[in-house]
């Protein structure tokens, strides 16, 4: 649940036990327009990167095929055919990625999509920054399973991501910078320092750094879970998503 | 928005979430360890001005067996009052729900590394005689451990024993109940753990004995602690002195009352802790032990270092009066 001052409680979109596919679905054009942009902003930087990398697609290309994927996604209405008894949305998402990829390879020579098709403004740069930063062996990702765990991994890179920005939102609200600078260097960072040499830095106590170490970690959590319940299609769903993430711990 | 690294991923992945202790008479301090199903915290108890440890149920538990496993655990360190367990002072729930119960901060030593600073035998061996003397303690209230290894035993600065770690403990079905002067054991109030389930493997690897092994759990007794006690004392006596690479000898008699502790069949064990560390102090007192049949070289070499001082005497003096009677003579 997210707390009452969270940046995202209370906003756009509704969190608590929403599913983004139910809201897909829905008869109400802004809702339906408002949940593709939750299924976007959780899944369009694992599906660019996974188009880049399987199809070995340059990225104008990539983008074109991307920004049409989620297009097809709200006009075929895919997600109504999605099973959560038989798969995980991610699995889903990806296989149906893969279908439309191979199909638009395969009509290579068919008309563009354009006017009245869903256009999403996605920070394609940003993107191609990250993957520039990752070092990807194509011989160690050569093979089916690699990708879908590359896959899986972006999309937990996606999703932690937005969990990190919306803690980052709420300590800003809260004038709790301090905290996230904690957080940021001690988990983020991985600097590897000890609580009593981040303590001795900012001129704050031992008890202080864990305190507030223990709230950022906390609310991070939260957001991840509340980001996560919102893209998942059950509570069932949920809890073993959130198994998976983060395993024993949950 | 942030990129964030393959590290910083698997980091958020296995964060540590400090427990929210507000609304309890407890102040957050620091991380110390996890087990299981529990992290344990460094803990202020605001009210009594003291340091405690706290564990807290830091683990996926859907059904809850796990928060009644953690409540059963506080409950048998309750009943558990004796020096050598540590005290529980409080149990409880946190604001979010989870399970917790407060117990004594104990500032010591692990056994292990504790034991690398004792080099004396005799008092690596007096040491599992106090292992021992908890751990019948807790087979008189008809309490199995269960999982007794080096990690669950501390060394406190005052060279107090403590044995820790009681998640896994089974209580035993009510007949075996009774401590040997026939006093009655506890009421009911403890409930036999879901570990107590056939199938199910309890134990640690190398100290765990091999009906735990072999995952038959309902059928288990106070042998199955004292096979764990065996492998705990040659540990303690095989365990090297800081700096160096082996550890001490383990003599015949030794051997005989490890060998007696750890055998695979427990009919063949010692029938309980009290002959286990009867054995061990008769060794500490140069007296026979029952696990071991001497011969007549071992005979009398036990018999001289039992009486090296009065056989040396007498021997002394023999032969000062020889001499003297030679002398004399001529």
């Amino acid at each position: 649940m997210p707390s009452e001052n969270s940046p995202i409680a209370g906003g756009n979109f509704p969190l608590t036990r929403w599913s983004v596919v139910a809201a897909v679905r829905s008869d109400d054009p802004a809702e339906r327009v408002r949940a593709l942009d939750r299924l976007c902003d959780a899944y369009w930087k694992p599906v660019y990167k996974y188009i880049r990398l399987k199809y070995a697609k340059p990225p104008d290309e990539a983008q074109d095929l991307a920004q049409g994927f989620f297009a097809e996604v709200l006009e075929r209405d895919l997600l109504s055919r999605f099973d959560p008894a038989k798969s995980r949305l991610r699995t889903y998402m990806r296989l149906c990625a893969d279908s439309f990829v191979l199909n638009e390879i395969k009509h290579a020579g068919r008309q563009k999509r354009g006017g009245d098709a869903v256009h999403l403004a996605l920070d394609y740069s940003a993107a191609e920054n990250e993957l520039d930063k990752q070092t990807i062996d194509p011989a160690t990702i050569a093979s089916p399973e690699k990708f879908e765990e590359f896959f899986e991994k972006e999309w937990i890179r996606s999703l932690f991501s937005s969990a990190v920005e919306d803690l980052r939102q709420l300590c800003n609200t809260r004038q709790k910078e301090a905290a996230f600078a904690l957080f940021e260097s001690y988990d983020l960072a991985g600097n590897n320092v000890s609580y009593s040499q981040l303590a001795e830095a900012r001129g704050i106590s031992v008890s202080d750094v864990t305190n507030q170490l223990a709230w950022a970690r906390r609310e991070f959590r939260r957001f991840a879970q509340d980001r996560l319940r919102s893209i998942c299609s059950t509570e069932e769903e949920f809890f073993r998503e959130a198994k998976a993430l983060f395993g024993g711990k949950f | 928005m942030p990129f964030l690294s393959d590290q910083a991923l698997a980091r958020l992945r296995n964060l540590e979430i400090a427990p929210d202790l507000s609304g309890t008479r407890y102040a957050l301090r620091e991380f110390i360890a996890r087990g299981g199903m529990g992290a344990v915290y460094l803990a202020e108890d605001r009210k009594l001005s003291r340091r405690v440890a706290i564990k807290v149920l830091d683990a996926a538990d859907p059904g809850g067996q796990r928060a009644d496993r953690l409540e059963q655990e506080a409950r048998i360190l309750a009943e558990l009052e004796h020096p050598g367990i540590v005290p529980v002072h409080d149990l409880g729930r946190l604001a979010d729900g989870r399970v917790f119960y407060a117990m004594k901060f104990v500032e010591g030593a692990r056994l292990d590394q504790f034991l690398a600073g004792l080099p004396s035998l005799p008092e690596r061996l007096r040491l599992v005689l106090r292992i021992c003397d908890a751990v019948a303690f807790a087979h008189s209230r008809g309490i199995l451990h269960r999982d007794l290894k080096p990690a669950n035993i501390m060394v406190g600065a005052f060279g107090e024993v403590l044995v820790m770690d009681w998640g896994l403990g089974k209580v035993l079905p009510r007949p075996s109940r009774q401590s040997p002067a026939g006093e009655a054991g506890p009421s009911g109030d403890v409930a036999p753990g879901d570990h107590s389930e056939d199938g199910l493997v309890v134990g640690t690897p190398g100290f765990m004995s091999p009906e735990q092994a072999a995952g038959s759990c309902s059928d288990l007794d106070e042998r199955s602690d004292i096979f764990s006690l065996g492998r705990l004392l040659e540990f303690a006596v095989k365990f090297p002195v800081g700096g160096r690479s082996a550890g001490l000898p383990l003599s015949r008699p030794l051997r005989a009352i490890c060998d007696k502790a750890t055998k695979p069949d427990r009919a063949l064990r010692y029938p309980a802790v009290r002959a286990l560390s009867e054995d061990i102090s008769r060794y500490l007192d140069g007296a026979p032990v029952s696990a071991h049949r001497e011969n007549w070289g071992e005979r009398f070499l036990r018999f001289y270092r039992r009486y090296q001082p009065a056989i040396l005497l007498i021997a002394a003096y023999l032969l000062m009066r020889t001499l003297f009677v030679i002398y004399s003579r001529h």
